[in-house]
């Protein structure tokens, strides 16, 4: 491992932490707006022109907010909690490639941190990992809503891992490799080779893992405001539960790379048209989660287990069958 | 308006909402499960939204800018009239306003003056209990005390007490004939002339 590499690295790192910290409190910034605009509100208005400032405002607030240890929680568990969700968030961004190649004053850069051989089962697993965020800090708050939260997050846990696995499994054996780079060049023949053709069913059903995922609105039962207050974030104040926010937001930006890397051809070809489109597409996925919020109402937490184990499963699994069958004969 | 005031539900286009009955078997929950996938009402949903995103028919009032038309009845910070006539207070000293408050937040002090006519020396509100009921301006025989419009009395303390002085409206507001008069119940009605009937002395 030469110089050169340690250092590219280092900077890459940085460049991320510090981009998508960034875009987690953009963010908020355009999920307030977008439902506002939905529900015909104008949304945050008063800090800087057309609101744009509220982020920073917000950044104070938390930032200078009491932390607050209650009484009666295990302690060392309900610190390292939401270090747990934002930590492993920013984890799984690493076998990500955000942009295509480029070459910046005669070195080539690959956007990608580390393009390791199991790209997407690390992604999927270490985003999954974020999930004991929730439970831990939900247990360990003695706080009963926080409590049913973290048994919420257990029961989401297990039922959307199955699916966004057998899912992504089809697509997988297609391309027969685990980096998404591969994946990417599997689909660089333009808008015909994309693997959204050949796997619709695997491409619906990997995204509405994705909701489950990230816990957004129809599967938004862990931290469901109007059921359990917060859930795990009860008992939360200050910059910790700021960094159960910024790993959540930090989540949807990763999954909404995740989704057109593998199904919708990614960066393409590698040009800057390509580059642009990755963006576009990523940008249409986080709207849609935003979009999803302002019009679909949430589903009991037996309702997304019913839904995962005798729905989605299921297809998954016939989709793989088929998948194989194709690819055998 | 004349919406609003149709109390009758029979012919106003209201119609029982065509449930259908809960499946009791597995065949039956299935079909409901296959038949609401694809009968496409996510989208429905996210049409809507989206219609009224594009739309952008903002019915927010950015409130310290913009102030909503509050209506001429509105029950708002109390106000002391003065005649038309001769620019006197109307306020004759009765009594009734402070007697029929059931917050009993009115207290009054009433003196004989100089002419022998009966006049206020001190009157308080204390806004702090007030309920703006409005039976004090129900009850007042001479329309003296009456609702105004303001809302905007914030204070910094519980009894915030409003004075005779600052209710009553200014004498230069009032020879510059800009007093508003009270619409709300009680008051005189519009047309009032003409609905006058004479009394009935050639019986």
């Amino acid at each position: 491992m030469d110089t050169a590499y340690l250092i590219e690295t280092v900077i890459k790192v940085v460049v991320l932490l510090l981009v998508f910290s960034a875009l987690a409190g953009i963010g908020t910034y355009f999920e307030r707006k977008i439902l506002a605009f939905m529900q015909r509100r104008l949304g945050p208005m008063n800090v800087g022109p057309f609101g744009l400032l509220q982020v920073g405002a917000d950044g104070i607030k938390l930032f200078t907010k009491e932390d607050i240890i209650p009484t009666h929680v295990v302690a060392p568990i309900f610190k390292i909690a939401p270090v747990i969700t934002a930590a492993t968030a920013f984890m799984a961004a690493a076998a990500i490639p955000f942009l295509p190649q480029f070459t910046i004053f005669g070195y080539t850069v690959h956007p990608i941190i580390a393009d390791i051989n199991v790209g997407i089962l690390y992604v999927l697993g270490v985003m999954a990992v974020g999930l004991f965020g929730p439970m831990l800090g939900g247990m360990a708050s003695a706080n009963k809503f926080s409590l049913l939260s973290a048994a919420r997050a257990a029961a989401v846990f297990i039922s959307y891992e199955v699916v966004s696995g057998l899912a992504v499994l089809a697509p997988i054996m297609m391309v027969g490799s685990l980096s998404l780079v591969d994946f990417n060049e599997y689909q660089a023949g333009g808008i015909g080779s994309w693997i959204v053709w050949s796997q619709p069913v695997a491409f619906v059903l990997f995204w509405i893992a994705a909701f489950a995922e990230t816990g957004r609105t129809p599967f938004h039962l862990i931290a469901n405001d109007h059921e359990i207050i917060d859930g795990f974030g009860t008992e939360y104040s200050g910059m910790r539960w700021g960094l159960f926010f910024i790993g959540e937001y930090a989540n949807m930006f990763f999954i909404s790379f995740v989704i057109p890397l593998i199904f919708l051809g990614g960066f393409g070809d590698g040009s800057v048209l390509g580059a642009f489109a990755l963006l576009g597409k990523m940008a249409f996925f986080f709207f849609f989660f935003l979009w999803t919020r302002a019009a679909w109402p949430d589903v009991r937490p037996d309702q997304l287990m019913w839904l995962c184990w005798k729905v989605l499963m299921p297809l998954a699994v016939i989709n793989v069958v088929i998948t194989g069958l194709v690819m055998m004969f | 308006m004349e919406a609003f005031n149709n109390r009758n539900v029979a012919d106003n286009g209201y119609f029982m909402v065509d449930i259908e009955d809960y499946p009791t078997d597995g065949w039956g929950k299935f079909k409901r499960v296959v038949k609401r996938t694809f009968r496409g009402e996510l989208f429905v949903g996210l049409w809507v939204v989206m219609r009224e995103m594009l739309r952008f028919d903002i019915h927010t009032i950015q409130y310290p800018q913009e102030k909503m038309p509050i209506g001429p009845r509105y029950r708002a910070v109390h106000e002391m009239k003065r005649l038309w006539e001769s620019d006197a207070e109307r306020c004759i000293g009765c009594g009734l306003c402070e007697k029929i408050c059931i917050s009993d937040c009115i207290r009054m002090d009433t003196k004989i003056d100089e002419n022998s006519r009966k006049e206020v020396s001190s009157y308080t509100i204390n806004l702090g209990r007030c309920i703006f009921c409005g039976y004090c301006a129900e009850v007042c025989p001479e329309l003296a005390i009456t609702h105004g419009g303001e809302y905007e009395n914030g204070s910094e303390q519980r009894e915030h007490f409003i004075m005779y002085e600052d209710m009553l409206t200014p004498i230069d507001k009032m020879k510059a004939g800009a007093q508003l008069e009270f619409e709300g119940f009680g008051s005189i009605t519009p047309h009032e002339d003409a609905r006058v009937k004479k009394t009935p002395l050639a019986y």
